[in-house]
């Protein structure tokens, strides 16, 4: 797998030192509060390559098999209700996996088939290389997960909740346990409020709290589902912050979100979710290459233009006052250009903009508002 | 659960399969007996035969016969005011006690989410189902030992108290009586222990506590109604509730095994069929709470 810079956002645009087209730079209003600006260099850990899988705390097999991998799984509900159609995932270990997808897109569906919650309609799963549900007491202490927001006893504490988790592990060292349990809420920040009771804590701290859950021990996947759902821009940040520590140290992770900012800052992997069916499974990288780039001219002599670009062969020519667009295929844009001015056009801007990420998953998913079932 | 799924843990440590389990039990047992909820509980077990106490002090029963069992000896002996508390509080507040604990047992792990959590640790829904089971196993024990217990205290404390006279016309010395109220009181736990068993089942089928508690109170009353019916009494000796009451038996010198046997075997064929019912329910349920 390639390595992909997980903090390349933007998509590649040559700016025109003007405002650009709406069209072309367009991010629909109800993901803007999800997107905190001032994030993007993160500071506190350089741009966190995703290493290739090492031998280390990996073992053997399950550096060679998937983290996660499905064949076929579908759940149909005993209300007819089709949430996950033949579902085949592959998620390479050592990657930060993003699982995409609107509202009811079947991905929390998906993660309880994964740890053995709901049974599958039919289809198979392994997870780090186990058959489950088979393998279900094996393999699920070498997996931390936090599954549809938290959920813990509410007349506890923080740490009597951890305590409790903990004890129900049959295959953890209660010696260690109280340093363990120190350690999870050390890690997300909770020590303050560890002994508070679990209904005083903020939707903040009880997140962390799930998440601090997942941590009692070393594991080597991490399934997350909507991990900063609810949180506020800091908390956001912080639990993105924690995912990369988590995916630093070798484990893999599954972070299920309908947030694209959120994804594309943490992920090497995508697979994108839609009406039960995954639509598209690949890196980062080969879900943007998928959007089709488009060339942009800023001029007052559009009619020319859109001769001359029909005249390139480009597709798909749209001509507007002062600007005409057409998808820009294999064809360079500085020849472009130079065949413009050749033509007597004045070029006041040329851009070449390939869709957002967010264009994209829309195009993949459907406009929203139309959930089936 | 198998040692080869233990043998492929990356995990150094290896516990014994009893000491996980007891692990899981004291963290169970903690959640129930450290509740608030759980504690005015046994609090109000605690305050009714206090109640009956002072009650039967002030107004001296009238004798002749009338109302429940044992009522009047208490008078002459207050250790009769344990076994008159156990079959008055039999009828409703014991078994409502009881049934607010098993309706909530699992009910109220997937109404609160927690049980994801537990499941996804892994807990094992075998194992976490036999803990629970023991749990409430406890809390059938201690109400019933609290009951008897402070009765005893409030009977010592308000009567006199000397050898006990018992059913068959025996008068056998405290000792001896005492031991007897504790074979009755075991016989109580295990007539809530088979109630439990069932509430453990319908615990299952709801995410939902308060339906689990209100349906176990119902089939507890409609089983109490159905054995007063003298038409129905082809099926009185299958009724849950029949058997309750049937610790005379154990009163009597020597024991009358003959319905204590009934009973007994009544409640042990109960909690077999309801844990069957919920381990077969819960092991295979999708949990989408």
């Amino acid at each position: 797998m390639s390595p992909v810079p997980p903090h390349s956002a933007q998509p590649d645009e040559v700016s025109f030192g003007r405002a650009g087209r709406p069209s072309v730079t367009s991010r629909s209003p109800n993901t803007a509060p999800e997107r905190p600006a001032p994030e993007r260099p993160a500071p506190e850990r350089p741009a966190p390559e995703r290493p290739a899988p090492e031998p280390g705390p990996v073992e053997a097999d399950a550096a060679s098999a998937p983290a996660i991998a499905t064949r076929g799984l579908t759940k149909r509900f005993r209300s007819g209700q089709l949430a996950v159609d033949n579902l085949s995932l592959a998620v390479p270990p050592g990657s930060v996996y993003g699982f995409l997808g609107p509202n009811g897109s079947g991905k929390t569906t998906t993660i309880r088939m994964l740890l053995g919650l709901v049974q599958p309609s039919s289809g198979s799963h392994q997870l780090l290389g186990v058959p489950m549900p088979d393998g279900t007491n094996a393999v699920l202490p070498r997996v931390g997960s936090l599954v549809e927001g938290p959920a813990f006893y509410s007349f506890l504490s923080g740490r009597a909740n951890l305590a409790r988790c903990d004890a129900a592990d049959r295959t953890a060292d209660p010696r260690n346990a109280a340093a363990r349990i120190g350690e999870a809420l050390d890690r997300v920040g909770l020590t303050a409020a560890a002994g508070k009771h679990y209904r005083a804590y903020s939707l903040g701290m009880k997140q962390r709290l799930a998440i601090a859950a997942g941590l009692l021990r070393q594991r080597d996947l991490m399934i997350l589902d909507e991990p900063t759902n609810g949180l506020d821009p800091q908390g956001t940040r912080e639990v993105r912050g924690l995912i990369r520590e988590i995916a630093a140290e070798g484990t893999t992770v599954f972070v299920s979100s309908h947030l694209l900012a959120e994804v594309e800052q943490i992920c090497s992997h995508v697979g994108v979710m839609r009406a039960g069916q995954l639509v598209f499974e690949g890196t980062l990288e080969q879900l943007r290459d998928g959007g089709v780039a488009r060339v942009t001219v800023l001029t007052a002599d559009s009619d020319v233009a859109s001769s001359i670009l029909a005249g390139c062969g480009l597709a798909d020519i749209q001509a507007s006052d002062g600007s005409v667009s057409a998808q820009l295929g294999a064809q360079a844009p500085e020849d472009i250009n130079a065949r413009l001015v050749q033509a007597g056009v004045r070029v006041a801007g040329l851009a070449t903009t390939r869709p957002s990420l967010e264009d994209l998953f829309v195009e993949l998913t459907g406009e929203g508002f139309d959930v089936n079932g | 659960m198998s040692t080869a799924d233990l043998a492929s843990q990356p995990a150094a440590y290896r516990p014994a399969a009893a000491r996980a389990w007891l692990r899981l039990l004291r963290s169970e047992l903690g959640l129930t007996f450290l509740r608030w909820r759980n504690i005015a509980l046994l609090a109000v077990l605690a305050v009714i035969p206090v109640l009956i106490g002072i009650a039967l002090r002030l107004a001296a029963p009238s004798g002749g016969g009338q109302g429940p069992a044992f009522l009047d000896q208490v008078a002459g002996n207050g250790v009769f005011l344990a076994f008159l508390a156990l079959t008055i509080m039999l009828t409703l507040v014991l078994p409502l006690a009881v049934a607010v604990v098993a309706g909530d047992s699992v009910a109220g792990e997937a109404g609160h989410g927690t049980l994801r959590y537990l499941l996804t640790v892994p807990a094992g829904r075998t194992r976490l189902l036999g803990i629970k089971y023991g749990a409430l196993l406890a809390f059938c024990i201690v109400s019933s030992l609290i009951v008897a217990g402070v009765s005893l205290a409030v009977g010592a404390a308000a009567f006199p108290v000397g050898p006990v006279t018992l059913l068959s016309g025996t008068t056998v010395s405290l000792a001896v009586g005492l031991l007897r109220l504790l074979l009755v009181t075991l016989y109580v736990a295990a007539a809530m222990a088979a109630l439990a068993a069932i509430g453990l089942a319908i615990s299952t089928f709801t995410e939902h506590a308060i339906a689990a508690v209100a349906a176990i109170l119902v089939l507890v009353i409609g089983s109490e109604v159905a054995d007063s019916v003298p038409q129905f009494a082809v099926v009185h000796p299958y009724l849950p509730t029949h058997w309750w009451l049937s610790f005379d038996g154990l009163l009597r010198m020597p024991i009358a095994w003959g319905s204590v046997g009934h009973g007994l075997l009544s409640f042990a064929v109960y909690a077999v069929i309801f844990c069957a019912v919920a381990w077969a329910r819960f092991t295979t349920v999708d949990v989408t709470s």
